[in-house]
This record gives structure tokens, sequence and C-alpha cells, in this order.
């Protein structure tokens, strides 16, 4: 029962994703290795589409990977596991706030996950490199470094990595600017 | 005033209201803070400005995405477990709506080649991103040399191994523990 798996793994990312926005994406990659509902390109375009609508980018990745997996009822489903956890955990330390807060094992237990959490979303970054980057295909039948690297791709990196860091009026620009000026980009030099 | 909180009117407006947040943040939980700060502390006097930090942390500290966390608190607050319901439906419902929108119409053309061309640019910026993102939370998550130990072997480890993420978080959280036992931490 699709459904049923549906909410059973959102359930489990809307219980183990610490944090907010990219968290959820270290999930749903494993989620592409173990069901196939989805490949890692399809998860790189979904991250696109949830950045540039409204909504936070959690929730938005849930009901697009619950849409293409199964359809309308998957969508809402799947955004339901998400939240479930968060919902019936936040309603039982509603009551405990402070000592939630303050207890030294929840503390100390958060120290060692936020590190943890950020490692997870770094290699979630870097299937999108070697995605969006690389050339392994081509690299492994001829052999040459030449044939290894996206060039284009790696100049609009460069340069969008310039952009969003170093020059002072340009970074504070929406990211939904960069998305889609790199899909003009992408169409105009045939990606 | 309590009589006002729990009638259906009440909810309603907790539902709008988280709606309208939700329609205004792009991207992570971060993103939602300012506009939570004008809609429930300035607008409405929901919750003080010290409350909204402090379900902030706990939002960040608990398991879940930050703004649905943010949303269940202030919910539950105002309105009991009802509340909390609302406000947490209220700030996914824009989602569910405008991604199955553009979902049910990017699912027809995922095959041209312009969608293909423009989705390869795309990918490269997500990377540039997500680089960005990792770069910004950096000083918040790594505080010492354990940190970066935890931050480097999760990463290497996930990038060559094919395990679930769920073990890395449970072994962190533990290692976590354990080291600030073992009086490690900050060092």
């Amino acid at each position: 029962m699709i459904y049923l798996r549906l909410f059973f793994e959102f359930f489990k990312t809307g219980l183990f994703a610490v944090g907010g926005g990219l968290a959820t994406v270290p999930f749903l990659y494993d989620m592409a290795d173990k069901t196939g509902w989805f490949t890692h390109g399809a998860l790189a375009d979904m991250i696109a589409v949830s950045e540039s609508t409204p909504g936070p980018m959690g929730v938005n990745m849930a009901t697009y990977v619950g849409y293409t997996t199964a359809g309308i009822p998957g969508g809402v489903i799947a955004t339901l596991g998400l939240f479930m956890p968060s919902l019936i955990i936040i309603m039982i330390i509603a009551k405990v706030l402070q000592k939630f807060r303050q207890n030294k094992y929840v503390d100390a237990g958060f120290y060692g996950l936020r590190p943890c959490s950020l490692g997870l979303i770094a290699a979630a970054g870097y299937l999108i490199f070697r995605l969006a980057l690389l050339d392994l295909d081509a690299y492994a039948v001829s052999g040459s470094v030449r044939d290894l690297f996206h060039w284009k791709a790696w100049i609009l990196a460069a340069v969008l990595l310039i952009l969003t860091n170093l020059v002072p009026k340009v970074k504070k620009v929406h990211p939904i600017f960069f998305i889609l000026a790199s899909a003009v980009v992408g169409i105009v030099f045939a990606f | 005033m309590n009589e006002e909180r729990t009638s259906i009117g009440f909810l309603a407006r907790l539902f709008g209201t988280f709606a309208k947040v939700g329609v205004m943040t792009f991207g992570g939980g971060y993103a939602m803070l300012p506009i939570l700060q004008r809609e429930i502390v300035e607008d409405r006097h929901w919750a003080t400005e010290e409350e909204l930090m402090d379900y902030y942390a706990v939002g960040q500290c608990t398991p879940g995405i930050i703004a649905v966390n943010t949303a269940t608190f202030i919910g539950q607050k105002k309105a009991g477990i009802a509340g909390g319901i609302m406000a947490t439906l209220g700030v996914v419902f824009p989602s569910i709506v405008i991604i199955l929108l553009i979902a049910s119409v990017l699912t027809h053309f995922a095959d041209a080649p312009v969608v293909r061309h423009a989705f390869a640019g795309i990918r490269v910026c997500v990377c540039v991103l997500v680089f960005n993102a990792v770069v910004k939370l950096w000083k918040g998550a790594v505080k010492d040399k354990a940190g970066l130990c935890i931050f480097a072997v999760v990463f290497l480890l996930s990038v060559f191994l094919d395990v679930s993420p769920v073990v890395y978080v449970i072994i962190a959280a533990v290692t976590g523990i354990l080291l600030t036992q073992m009086g490690v931490r900050g060092k």
C-alpha cells in the first residue's frame, strides 16, 4: 500500500530531520535509493522548485515528492506524515518547555546532533554537485579528464558563487532570482 | 477571553494567520522569523518577542521542521490541542496547494528539451545555494574540534556508504551526551 508507505517514510523524516529547510534533503536521497520512487536528478529539480515557491521548504519537498509518487492524495499524505511527529512532540513538551530547554541531556544531545545534521546536508550537496558539475559517465567511457567536467556549469557556478557571496548589493537578492537566471542560462547555452 | 479563544472563529483566525505566514515564507524555518515577528508579535500580540525566541530555540532542538514546530507551539499556547493542529494545518496549506499545482503542470513537460536545459542550469544554482547554506549554518553547528570530527565523519560516511541518515542522527545524539559527560565538549 503506497499511501501507508509514503506516510511512514515521511513520518520517519519528520521525526529525525533536525532543523529547518535543507534538513529533510538527506532523508529524501535515502528514500530515493531505497524505494526508487524518484531519481537523484528529479530530487535536485524538486529542491529548486521548493526553494522558489512560498512555504517552508521541508513541507514543499514532502508535497512534491508525495505527488510525483502517488498523485494528489500522495502529496497530502506525505505532508501529513512529515508534520505528525512535530505535532505530537511539541504538544507534549509545550507543557514543560523551560525544563526541556534546560535539561542537560537534551542540550548535550543537540550538541552532537547539529554538526551531524550539517554533515548530512553537506553530503546531499555533494550528490547535487556530482550531478550538476561532473560527467562521470563520459569520463568512464573516455578516461579523459576533459570529459569529467561540465565546463559551462563550472563557469555558471563560479559566477553564482561570487555574486551570492561577494557582491554587496546582489548577495541580498532573493534566491529565486538566481534560480530563474540559472534556468535562462541553462536554456540559452543548452546545458 | 478563554471562551473566545476556543471558539471556531478563533481557530479559523489561527488557520488564516498561519496560512498567511506560510505564503510569505520562502525557504527554510529561519526565513519565517521576521514574518512571525510582524504577524504574531506586533500585529496580533499572540506572543511576546521573548516567547517567540523561546519557541524558535525549542523548535530547533526538537525533531521536525522548525516552521511546523513553531506554528504548533503558538497554536497550542493560544487554543490548546485544536489550536496547535489548526496553526500547523494553516502553515502547510499554501504549500500543498501551490506545489500540487506546479507539480501537476511540470510533470507533463518534464521531458521537453527546454525544461531539461533549464533544470540543468538550475541544478548548478541549487548546488551553490546548498554550499552557501552549509557555510552559513557552520558557526552555529560546529563549535569545537569534536563538532568538526562529527561533521567530517558523518559527511564522509554518508558520501561513501549507503546507511540511513536515521542511524547517524541517533549515534550523533548519543555521542554528544557522552562527550559532554566526559568533559570533552568545548575543547
